[in-house]
Formats: C-alpha cells, structure tokens, sequence
C-alpha cells in the first residue's frame, strides 16, 4: 500500500467496510434474481401449458359452432365467446363512467372532506372483496328477485367489479397531476370544471383509460360472479334477459367433466382468455408509455 | 411594518397592500404588510427562502384560495377594487392579472391552443382575430420565430426556456393589466435566462409587472422597484438603485451584500 499514491490508500477499516457492502449486495442480489426466477418460472409454465393444450384444440369451428353435447363429434365456443364479449364489454360500459366520474370527485373535490375519506376507505373494501361475495350479492338482490338468471345479472356483478378498480386508478392517476398544472389553469380564471375536463383529465388520460382496459382484463377471466348470476347457455342468446354462456364459466363447467371433447375446448378456451388478458395488458401498457 | 416609499416622479400605485396579513393554519405568514406596486414598473420581491415572497406575490390574485387552510386578512386595491373584499367572482379579478410559476406550466394541447386557451376563457374572437392575438402573444414573448412553423405541436416538446416563454405568451395573451412572475428563471439555463429579463424589460411598457426572485443580479438587472422581505416581514422597499446602492436598514445592506442569507 504505501507505494501507492495517497489518495487511493484506504485504511483497512475502510477496506472492511467495503467488502461488507459488496457481500451484502451480492447476497440481496441473488435472493431478489431467486425470487424473480420462482416467479417467472411458474409463469412462464403456465403460458407453455396454455399454448401447448390450447393451440390444438383451436379450430375454425371454435370460433364459428355452439358448445355440443358430450361426446359429440364437432362443436365450438362461439356462444361462449359472444357471451364473454357482451357482458365484458356492456358490464365496462356501466362501470367505467361511474368509477370515473367517482374517481374524480375524490381526486378533485373530496379530497380532505369527510366524504370523501369515507368513499375512499369504503372502495378500498369493495377492491379486495372476493369476486364470489360479489356474485352472491347480485344473486340476492337480482336473481332471486326476478327469479330468473340473466345476462343482465351477470353484468351487474362484472360492473360491480369494474367500479373500483376504476376509481382507484382514476384517483391515482390525477393525483400524478402536478399541481403547478392545476393552479396555472386557476390562475388564468379558469372555472373548475373546466380545469378538471381540459387540464387535469386531459392529463391524465392515458393513465386512466389503462385502468379501464386493466379491469377489462380482470372482469375478462371472472368466474365466481358469472356462475350465480348469468349462469350459462348451451344454445346462442342475444337476449339480456335470458342465461347467457361465457368463456370462464364453460371452461369451468367443460374442464370438470370425463368428457375428451369437452375438456379440448375448455384448453382452447383458456387459450383465448390468455391471449385476449395478455393483448389488453400490453395494449395498456402500450398505451400508457406512449403518453408518458 | 412602516415602509413609506417616495415613488420617482410620475409613478402612480396599481396595487396597494394594506395592513396584510397571511397564515397557513396557524402559521403566520406575513405580518402587517403595507406596499404599493406602482404601475407599469417592475417591482422584484428578494429575500431568502421562506421570507414569504411568493406568498405575497399569490395573494395578489387569490391563488391561495384553493387551499382551505389558508386565509389572508387585510386588503389589497387594484384600481380602487380590494379584492379580498370583493364579491366579484374570482375568475375577473385572474382575468386582469396574469402569472407565470416557478416551474413551466404548458397545458396537455398544442401551442396554439395553450396560448388561446386563456382568450376563449374571456371572448370568443373569430378565427383570423384569434391568430392575430396568438402571434401577438407569441411575438412578445420573444417566442414566434421558434414556433411558427409548429403551432399544431404538443407544447410539452418544447424545451425548457421555450415552455416558460410559451407560459408567459399564455400570461399575456388574454390581455391582463399586472403580469406576476414567481421566480420564473430558477428552472432555466442562463441563457434562456436572458432572454426573458429583455422580455421583462419590454413588458413593463405595457404591463405591470411583479417579479418574485431568489437571484439577486437578476433583481438588480430588470427591476424598477425592489422590495426586501425576511421572515414575513416587509423590511424595506424602495427605487431599485436606492435599495441596492444605499440601503437604508441594517439587515437589507447585510443580505445584498451576502454576508447573510
């Protein structure tokens, strides 16, 4: 050491200390690329899984037959496929406006009011209720009521899902806003309304539509609120008022079952889920980084 | 604080401040503040952090409002009006005083609509008229040049020193009487920093300015009037070269000179 010039000659306590940090980086990097590795591996198994027994079970009539009877020769999931796509699609519609619009009042007005506290802490509840405690409730306050499972039914349970999510991200997503942003609109005598719809919404838009496309890809693989609420159809429906299939609850349905035919489709229905999860999920984030 | 200030000849007050009074919470603020703003001047706020500069400069247009916790009592006149009086919608008295921040502020649209933004508030001009205002606003702010071929642009791809010009454009595009700048070159190079103190200088023919500033150069260089403030108290206010040159306290000469602060 002493031939060193003095400014790297670091006494040994130093020199300790260092090779310390660097052992306790080593070991924290290992643990934390182990965890990510257990992770990704079950993952990654999963999707291997998916497209393996789901890719050969993919025809044309997927997409275009009924779901058959046991033991039948053809038959696909085009009722269930529809099913998904009208409940998914009509249950955002009713959700995504309501979470939005409540996002806003407690991102814009409640935030330090009483009211507001409480609808915060109140959506919190609702985001980590199980989905299956939402399906029972549509059941007792719709099903048994009218007697009658319907489309209708399970839309209400999927929006009761949407509604949350929607309003977490929207907040979240304001509150990104910088205030400097808000008070510039303020300080040119803009009313606030319109500071919310021009400056702050606008703002944060990409954040929000990615929430509503986020929750579409949760609602999109529900079933505990399906199975008590639209319950299933073996035939095609349009009609809101009538059971309606969905690819969650006809896989449910055809993966529990002795029956090979059955149990092809359900794969390649679970394929379609993962694929449809999987183009929204990069859809949004593709959405949000290229607003950002 | 008793701070009577001879105005050089033929300024005339815009804005007067009376016995104001400001408190976050329980905090107070500022104390007892008596100042006028004489019109058409640049009159620049110094003091080290905290000394409530920028909290003056925001009572100016109410901006405090819209944080529940905090209250200013006392008056401020602009035109014979005090505005913490006034029934007036707040939104009247903005529409009179403009104001750019610290930071750039552009508005999530393009160039021409951030600048027309704040027109559309208050008139609704043709569509020649308002392209007129828009290069009106835009040339002088010292802007139009780097912009006109891209008025169509996101504002937010503009750099640094353009976004804060491009704010000032917006400050000054609907028309105000007072401009109030809250250190509006603390987040700039130097040389972004130039050119809007020449803008400083060429809006003061038109505009009432009020300049918040932590560099006291800067103070020295654009403005007319200076107002020394440490810890919520206004310490002494007068002619720029007066206060600079021969401060009359104590405590002004030992913070432009540097010994503190």
């Amino acid at each position: 050491m002493s031939d060193n010039p003095p400014f790297i000659n670091f006494d040994a306590g130093r020199l300790a200390k260092h090779r310390r940090r660097k052992a306790v980086n080593a070991v924290a990097l290992t643990l934390s690329m182990a965890a990510m590795a257990f992770g990704v591996f079950w993952l990654f198994w999963i999707l291997f899984e998916t497209v393996g027994l789901g890719i050969g079970g993919l025809t044309v009539a997927t997409f275009t037959e009924m779901t058959p009877p046991p033991m039948a020769e053809t038959g696909g999931l085009a009722n269930a496929i529809f099913g998904s796509l009208v409940m998914v699609g009509l249950s955002t519609c009713v959700g995504a406006p309501i979470g939005i619009l409540a996002g806003i009042y407690l991102g814009e007005y409640g935030q330090k009011t009483w009211l507001g506290h409480t609808v915060r802490f109140i959506n919190d509840i609702l985001l980590s209720a199980p989905s299956i405690v939402i399906g029972l409730f549509i059941y007792s306050v719709v099903v048994s009521q009218f007697k009658k499972f319907s489309a209708i039914a399970g839309i209400l349970a999927l929006a009761l899902i949407v509604i949350p999510v929607v309003i977490r991200t929207t907040e979240n997503m304001l509150a990104l806003v910088p205030n400097a942003l808000r008070e510039a609109a303020y300080a040119l005598g803009t009313p606030k309304w319109r500071v919310i719809l021009t400056i702050t919404l606008k703002s944060a838009r990409a954040g929000v539509i990615t929430g509503v496309l986020l929750a579409l890809a949760r609602i999109a693989g529900e079933t505990a609120p399906l199975l008590f609420t639209a319950l299933s159809n073996q035939f095609w429906t349009s009609s809101l008022t009538e059971p309606m299939a969905s690819l969650p609850v006809t896989i449910f349905k055809f993966a529990m079952s002795p029956y090979e035919n059955w149990q092809k489709l359900a794969w390649a229905g679970v394929f379609i889920i993962t694929v449809g999860v999987l183009a929204l999920n990069i859809l949004a984030r593709v959405l949000f980084r290229h607003k950002n | 604080m008793d701070t009577k200030v001879e105005f050089l000849v033929s300024d005339r007050p815009k804005l007067s401040v009376r016995d104001l009074n400001f408190y976050y919470g329980a905090f107070h603020a500022l104390k007892h503040i008596n100042l006028d703003i004489p019109e058409k001047k640049v009159t620049a706020f110094i003091g080290p952090s905290g000394c409530g500069k920028s909290t003056l400069l925001r009572t100016f247009n109410r901006m405090f409002e819209l944080y529940p916790e905090q209250r200013a009592e006392g008056s401020i006149t602009i035109d014979g009006e005090n505005i913490l009086k006034s029934r007036q919608d707040v939104s009247l008295i903005r529409a009179k005083i403009g104001m750019v921040f610290q930071k750039p502020t552009p508005f999530p649209m393009s160039i021409y609509d951030n600048i027309a933004f704040g027109v559309r508030l208050f008139e609704t001009l043709p569509r020649v008229e308002m392209d007129e205002r828009v290069e009106w606003a835009l040339k002088k702010a010292a802007l139009w040049n780097e912009v006109k071929d891209k008025l169509n642009q996101s504002g937010s791809g503009l750099s640094g020193g353009q976004q804060q010009r491009l704010c000032i454009a917006r400050g000054i595009a609907f028309k105000p009487e007072v401009l109030l700048l809250d250190e509006p070159c603390s987040a700039l190079d130097p040389i972004s920093t130039g050119k809007i103190e020449e803008l400083i200088h060429e809006l003061k023919d038109d505009y009432t300015v009020v300049i918040v500033t932590h560099n006291m150069q800067q103070a020295a260089r654009c403005s007319d009037y200076t107002a020394y403030m440490y810890l919520g108290d206004l310490i002494e206010f007068g002619p720029t070269a007066e206060l600079f040159m021969k401060p009359k306290k104590k405590d002004t000469e030992d913070y432009i000179t540097g010994r503190f602060g």
